[in-house]
């Protein structure tokens, strides 16, 4: 596992721009959290030592989140994926433990004493939790009050020197309705800030797609690994993915084989067999980079964009939204080792 | 008195024929993984640049990353390979400046998954 969990450190930066689908949301809203669980799991060694089993369904939810997990904290241990996903069944057990605690508590100690480690034991859990929010709430506010005063001297400094402290105040209006400051025969200056603010407005109300593709990453289906027998990884949906990117299935499998360095064969319902093992995440590591090296346009980076065979033995990218074309490089194989005794009397 | 820009010189000249210092664009160096039975793994180390010994380079890195490791001729040049997944530490390695080869980021390939 180590060897194939180890990051490698070039890829990190390709990663926000090529996400695979029903992942992003996972990891938006559940990254951090998922580390809050396992570090709490980690700090209550008694808790992390109780087996769990999961019920069925949780065990199969995490199995599917666990693709994204792996994207995102590719090196964090699938545990982690696991509290996250069933958050709330990892409480319930927790509790029933804290009661089974209480009752040895009643028995061992006297009632006065009860309360405060019942209590503790209670709040332990969330306590930890809690007080790590309140610490960052709180560096927030004093942060946030800061910032605060900041402005506040910011903006007295600058009253000071311009006008007053009026115009502060009567720089207002619906720039959308020309009301205030934006009527037309209103000749006030009007502050940089909001012009900037308009401009940048303006720019994302008239040209949707340009203010969006900077942010908006490009999403593929992610990857579908099943394994065949012991030694063989089967890639289900990669006709779909190459759909997706408008991309021959020969030239995404030859990248395939060519990157993880074995051989393999597509079977009956178009499904690329691979020799070896292979996770999920692997192979979406090596579409990831296939998908930038031949599938986005590096001017506009936009992943609309036609292969094609040029004039001499070359590839090129035509981009489909700036017109862009780019030639990319032949896929070599490149050395490979003989691997096993057998394919050494063959060759 | 000669001038500079009068002299004969054919921009288009192959340059091995003429004067011999070639500027080519150097070869990328590629590093590459491949599985073997079970967990294990190999990995190769493709166009390091000649003027390295790649002898001593093997026994620098068999000690560094404590791994077996030979030299394969192979048609395009000689390749290292390895026992295990070094891609990380290779890579590290070729582009160390002090105790490493001091190559260019950029020209080192790390392919796999």
């Amino acid at each position: 596992m180590d060897a194939e969990s180890e990051p490698v450190p070039q890829r990190r930066a390709s990663r926000k721009s090529v996400q695979f689908t029903d992942e992003k949301l996972v990891v938006d809203a559940d990254g951090s959290v998922t580390m809050v669980a396992s570090n709490d799991d980690t700090k209550e060694t008694a808790m992390s030592h109780t087996p769990r089993t999961p019920p069925l369904s949780a065990a199969l939810g995490a199995f599917t989140d666990a693709s994204s997990h792996s994207q995102e904290n590719a090196t964090a241990p699938v545990e982690s994926g696991d509290g996250a996903a069933d958050d709330g069944l990892d409480l319930s057990l927790m509790k029933k433990k804290k009661k089974k605690v209480k009752k040895d508590d009643e028995s061992a100690v006297e009632g006065g004493d009860e309360a405060a480690p019942a209590a503790e034991d209670g709040a332990i859990d969330l306590s930890m939790k809690k007080k790590k929010k309140k610490k960052v709430a709180k560096e927030d506010d004093e942060f946030a009050k800061k910032l605060e005063a900041l402005n506040l001297e910011g903006k007295e400094g600058e009253e000071g020197a311009a006008a007053g402290a009026a115009e502060e105040d009567v720089q207002e209006g619906d720039w959308e309705k020309g009301t205030g400051i934006w009527q037309h025969d209103e000749k006030k200056v009007i502050s940089y800030d909001l012009l900037l603010s308009r401009f940048f407005a303006q720019l994302a109300q008239k040209n949707p797609d340009h203010a969006s593709s900077g942010t908006r990453s490009y999403k593929i289906p992610p990857p579908q690994c099943l394994r065949e027998g012991n030694k063989k990884t089967i890639f289900a949906n990669i006709a779909e993915i190459c759909k997706r990117m408008k991309r021959a299935d020969e030239h995404v499998t030859a990248y395939l084989f060519a990157e993880l360095g074995t051989s393999g064969s597509v079977d009956g319902n178009r499904r690329l067999v691979i020799k070896g093992r292979f996770q999920q995440k692997q192979i979406e590591n090596v579409l990831r980079t296939y998908i930038v090296e031949y599938v986005t346009c590096k001017t506009c980076r936009s992943p609309n964009t036609d292969l094609s065979k040029g004039e001499n033995r070359l590839y090129f990218i035509t981009c489909n939204s700036c017109g862009s074309r780019r030639s990319v490089q032949a896929i070599k194989t490149g050395f490979s080792a003989q691997v096993g005794k057998r394919k050494k009397m063959q060759g | 008195m000669s001038i500079e820009n009068l002299k004969s010189y054919d921009p288009f000249a192959e340059a091995d024929e003429a004067t011999g210092n070639t500027n080519a664009p150097p070869k990328d160096i590629h590093i590459r993984i491949q599985q073997r039975n079970g967990r294990k793994t190999l990995t190769t180390i493709q166009g390091i640049p000649d003027n390295f010994d790649y002898k001593k380079i093997l026994k620098v890195i068999k000690k560094e990353f404590a791994c077996n490791g030979t030299i394969i001729e192979d048609k395009d040049g000689d390749v290292i390979q390895l026992q295990g997944d070094q891609r990380v530490k290779i890579k590290e390695f070729l582009v160390d400046k002090e105790a490493g080869l001091a190559m260019d980021a950029k020209r080192v390939k790390v392919h796999g998954f």
